[in-house]
């Protein structure tokens, strides 16, 4: 092997990875990577600030499944990274975060932008490294990857000091086997046990009112199919949390969408009424759940999840399965298999049962003519797109009603910060998730609160020609916040008004994007259909809404669902539905 | 307003109780893995009460160990998060198997008459330990064994006025013929 600069290195790692764009802005110390990358046949998009760059390589590997890459230098560059790689990090994103470092002799003399970055980033990230000898830059590298597409996915840092970029070494690429080798703590369990399968089954066989509660881990693992042949082989209800919308089709008859704080009725009575809750790469979110003492009281659980450190954390599960999701269910749908199954007819009952909580209470919201509601213009932007839209979303109000009002077919359509709940999230991940998935359109579903936070980066969207959508839905508040303080402190909006803002139109416009604007219902869905005919630049649509719609139902927090509110009395006024006193 | 629906009872979770735990981590001996450790620890408040790092038979691997008071289940959920990290090699709740746990202190007290150093000199005759430095008016004194037995030699030569106390924190090893048992039923909890 030739010798190679250190920075050198790094590129070849990523090319022997496969990785094919990177994301990220320089600075003094990964000065050296940015030189390499140069000629290097990446694509190289080039950030206005270190945290869009992190959430960028997120919606890029949340949209794609495969590692997402960002470059920052030390000291303020890292930081900026650590929203973004916390946000990875809960929501289990396989991204790989490199960071400049001080040059090693400089390393803890509080030297100009330096910042113990492995240090700040330690519980955020599934691992981390220091590199201090370029002998092991590569291996570091590979393992980096290694670690953070295998297992339970994450972001993995590494920290390259800058002399080390600039060091030249007489180096081999380690293969697969070597980086095995080379972490002999770290095997991730894929299958699942046997006889807990065989316990599952059994369980299945003799529920009256299961249900089925999928969370991110199964779109991880790329499990739909599996997904949709269990569903439709026992007749089991499935809910899926924000993190699976996709997995299975919500226009599904069994389909129950979204259970949880903001999930609907009949999904959180299915749970709360079930005899057997399957849950499959979830996690028990205190979102999910609201009281744990009132979550689904009566059912036998059964948790499949690859992490054995999700089990039994916040709920005691009966049968717990630790391996991969989708070869999991491979044997579990193959053990159901082995006997007659004229059991699914028992289900009948229950499902019916559902369908009467469905017709009761359906997802919807007061329509109206005069004033746009927000619901209103995500349903429009589903028709528009047929469904087939990639849409991502920040987070607040705007989140769930896009999780709500858009009815997801496919796995990895809806990405959004469902962890960590990161305002500013939307936009930048639109952006690499287009990059991507050239082919989909992709809609980025912003509050004004939340786009503003990550405002910059409209101009890279210019720059490289991206032509993501931004749906502004402009109520001029930061209306999640609003909400609670409507419902739980007496209406007092401390902090929340943002009718000062910027003409978001003109914004666009200078930044060299389209603006639009919708203030009337007529006018949604010519907007959404003009935005969607521009493929050379992003758009900005400003949606003005009805300032104070609130995201309903809800379950408050820490409540049961029994408590649930499931209406407005009228505007401004909610009225709270305790279903039982 | 409300609408009546049948109230189901509520689910009952097991109850646990804080009680001293004794955790053995065996790890490779990288920079950052001690960190990684103790930090899981830390982040739900727990302080450590003792830990002890030394080499092993096998090169570049440590083994820890950590003693901690805590909650049955946040202790179980924190040997998870400890096997979870890539650093780790094995984690073992020792706590409810036979074991052996010692642990060596040196005690500087004050030793200034005769009858003081006599009486000093019978403690640590009773208690196996040893003189190993002696100076005008100071003995320093090396003691191994449990907690407790170090805990009671300290109390009783307290009286003679405590200059210094170095402990080491437990180190603790299971019994062969208890791992020999519950090998087959720990794969099983792995």
């Amino acid at each position: 092997m030739p010798k190679k600069r250190g920075a050198d290195i790094v590129i070849d790692v990523l090319l022997e990875e496969g990785v094919d764009t990177v994301f990220g802005l320089p600075g003094g110390a990964i000065m050296e990577v940015y030189d390499a990358l140069f000629d290097a046949p990446l694509k190289n998009i080039l950030a206005r600030h270190e945290q869009a760059a992190s959430h960028m390589a997120d919606g890029y590997a949340r949209a794609t499944g495969k590692v997402g890459v960002v470059l920052a230098t030390s000291g303020p560059g890292a930081t900026n990274l650590v929203t973004g790689i916390a946000t990875a990090y809960m929501d289990s994103v396989p991204m790989v975060a490199i960071t400049g470092q001080v040059p090693t002799h400089y390393i803890g003399t509080d030297a100009f932008q330096e910042a113990d970055v492995v240090g700040i980033t330690r519980p955020i990230t599934k691992h981390n490294f220091l590199v201090t000898d370029i002998k092991d830059l590569a291996l570091i590298l590979r393992q980096a990857f290694y670690i953070a597409r295998t297992g339970r996915p994450g972001p993995v840092l590494v920290d390259i000091p800058k002399d080390i970029t600039q060091q030249v070494y007489d180096y081999k690429i380690p293969t697969e086997k070597d980086v095995e080798a080379s972490l002999p703590g770290y095997k991730p369990h894929y299958e699942g046990n046997p006889s807990q399968i065989k316990k599952a089954a059994e369980l299945i066989r003799k529920a009256k009112r299961p249900v089925l509660y999928v969370g991110g881990g199964a779109v991880l693992s790329g499990a739909s199919e599996e997904i949709k042949e269990l569903v439709e082989l026992t007749r089991i209800p499935l809910t899926t949390t924000n993190m699976a919308k996709g997995i299975f089709d919500e226009e599904h008859p069994l389909a129950l969408h979204m259970l949880g704080m903001h999930g609907t009725y009949y999904a959180n009575m299915s749970v709360y009424y079930s005899d057997l809750l399957i849950a499959v790469g979830a996690r028990f979110d205190d979102r999910v759940t609201g009281k744990i003492q009132e979550f689904a009281p009566e059912a036998k659980i059964i948790h499949i999840d690859i992490d054995p450190a999700s089990i039994s954390k916040n709920i005691t599960v009966d049968v717990p399965i630790v391996g991969d999701v989708k070869l999991v269910l491979q044997k579990l749908i193959k053990e159901l298999k082995k006997k007659p199954i004229e059991w699914v007819k028992a289900r009948e009952q229950w499902i019916k049962q559902i369908e009467k909580w469905k017709e009761k209470h359906p997802l919807t919201y007061q329509k109206s003519d005069k004033i746009i509601k927000p619901q209103y213009v995500i349903e429009e932007i589903y028709r528009a797109t047929k469904g087939e839209a990639i849409i991502t979303a920040g987070v607040g109000q705007h989140q769930m009603w896009a999780a709500m009002f858009y009815k997801y077919k496919f796995p990895r359509q809806f990405l959004n910060s469902g962890g960590l709940g990161t305002m500013g999230y939307g936009f930048p991940a639109a952006v690499g998730a287009k990059l991507g998935k050239p082919d989909k359109k992709v809609i980025a579903i912003e509050g004004d609160g939340s786009f503003i936070m990550n405002v910059q980066d409209l101009i890279t969207a210019v720059q490289y020609r991206i032509p993501v959508i931004i749906a502004l839905i402009n109520n001029s508040f930061l209306g999640m916040v609003r909400q609670w303080q409507q419902l739980f402190y007496d209406s007092r909006y401390s902090s929340v008004c943002l009718a000062t803002q910027p003409d978001f139109v003109k914004l666009a416009e200078s930044f060299g994007a389209v603006g639009l604007r919708a203030t009337k219902p007529s006018e949604v869905s010519k907007v959404i259909n003009e935005a969607l005919k521009v493929n050379d630049r992003p758009v900005l649509i400003d949606f003005v809404v009805d300032r104070e719609e609130n995201v309903l139902p809800m379950v408050p927090a820490g409540k049961s669902y029994r408590e649930m509110i499931l209406s407005p009395k009228e505007k401004g006024e909610a009225e709270t539905m305790y279903l039982v006193g | 307003m409300g609408e009546e629906i049948k109230v189901l009872k509520v689910r009952e979770e097991k109850k646990t109780e804080v009680r001293k735990h004794i955790i053995i981590v065996r790890a490779q001996h990288n920079f950052g893995v001690l960190t990684r450790i103790t930090s899981l620890f830390a982040g739900r408040g727990y302080n450590i009460e003792s830990l002890s790092v030394g080499k092993t038979n096998e090169p570049n691997v440590a083994r820890i160990t950590i003693v901690v008071n805590g909650d049955e289940r946040i202790i179980e959920q924190i040997i998870k998060q400890l096997r979870k990290l890539i650093e780790t090699l094995r984690v073992r709740d020792i706590t409810n198997q036979p074991h052996i746990e010692r642990e060596l202190a040196l005690i500087k007290v004050h030793a200034g008459t005769d009858s003081e150093r006599n009486e000093i000199m019978r403690l640590v005759d009773i208690f196996r330990a040893r003189i190993v430095d002696v100076y005008t008016d100071t003995y320093t004194i090396e003691i191994t064994g449990d907690t407790e037995k170090i805990g009671a030699f300290i109390d009783l030569i307290r009286p003679f006025g405590l200059k210094d106390i170095a402990r080491t924190g437990i180190v603790a090893i299971t019994r062969e013929s208890a791992t020999r048992k519950l090998s087959y039923k720990e794969q099983q909890t792995d």
